[in-house]
């Protein structure tokens, strides 16, 4: 099983990497672009035997405990494979 | 006197610390690994600047899971002494002990520079030897130290008078302007800017020793 959570600044948080690329892609152009938002992601495989009721647990107590900041950051889980 | 320095692998500014109270101060200092279970007889623990754990993850992140902030926790929750210095203070924000976070600077660069800060509150163990409103000169070297907090914790933060240290001229984009916060105990502080970087005389300013000097009079007090 492989799980890939996404962390990112909550929208109320100011984003100074994001709006640095969206004023460089405007520079080259694209006025079309608006806004964006830098985050990150990172892919978790699990050894074999586990159920995927026990994964799913594990895997948001470690995006909320670790992998995010809940002060800043907002989170989203997503299963890669089966 | 005794001083804990922690040593994270990472931590650059833990000799500088140690330098700063042995030296300058006249107390005694001693390095606590990262690994250890305990404070020793430390009377009062720096968390000092650098970059713990490489600033894998976020800055302070793998740093609030070592087995001696276990024990540094328990020393704040009971009253001890903290004060985190940079790294220092994304590390207390990481692990619980002060509100908010450490983001990102404004403008996106690494600041290494002397910057003026305001002594906003002489009412704690860290700030009882500077005068109300005193301008200090204190260098700040960080690429993420924009304090934010939602609008509630700062609105706490001020009227409980927990600001110690304000830029004068915000280098980074923190909230409020803020450069330093205590908990709401008042025995944990957390500042970006580097105390033990102006504490010796041939290092321009001595302004950042009344920080330590106020620490060692607070701790003399309470024995």
């Amino acid at each position: 099983m492989k799980y890939r959570v996404f962390v990112s600044l909550k929208p109320t948080v100011l984003d100074p990497q994001g709006q640095t690329i969206c004023r460089a892609l405007n520079g080259m152009g694209h006025h079309w672009i608006a806004d964006v938002r830098q985050g990150k992601y990172f892919d978790i495989s699990l050894a074999e035997g586990v159920t995927r009721e026990q994964a799913e647990r594990d895997i948001e107590q470690i995006a909320q405990d670790v992998l995010a900041n809940p002060v800043i950051e907002e989170y989203r889980v997503e299963l890669l494979e089966q | 006197m005794k001083f804990g320095v922690v040593v994270f692998p990472g931590s650059n500014c833990d000799h500088d610390a140690w330098w700063a109270v042995t030296h300058n101060l006249g107390h005694e200092a001693e390095f606590l690994w990262h690994d250890d279970e305990s404070l020793g007889n430390a009377d009062a623990v720096i968390l000092p600047g650098g970059f713990s754990y490489g600033d894998y993850l976020r800055c302070g992140a793998i740093a609030k899971f070592s087995r001696i902030m276990r024990a540094v926790e328990r020393f704040a929750r009971e009253g001890g002494l903290v004060l985190g210095i940079c790294n220092g203070f994304q590390i207390l924000v990481e692990c619980g002990l002060l509100p908010g976070a450490l983001i990102r600077n404004r403008g996106l660069k690494f600041i290494c520079r002397q910057v003026e800060l305001r002594v906003e509150t002489t009412q704690s163990p860290f700030s009882s030897e500077f005068r109300k409103g005193q301008i200090v000169r204190i260098p700040i070297a960080h690429g993420e130290g924009c304090y934010v907090a939602d609008p509630r914790t700062l609105e706490e933060l001020e009227a409980e008078d927990r600001v110690v240290f304000r830029y004068v001229d915000n280098p980074n984009g923190s909230l409020n302007d803020i450069a330093g916060i205590l908990n709401a105990g008042r025995n944990v502080l957390g500042m970006m800017p580097h105390p033990e970087r102006a504490s010796d005389p041939l290092m321009g300013s001595t302004d950042g020793l009344l920080v330590f000097r106020s620490m060692a009079a607070a701790l003399s007090l309470a024995r």
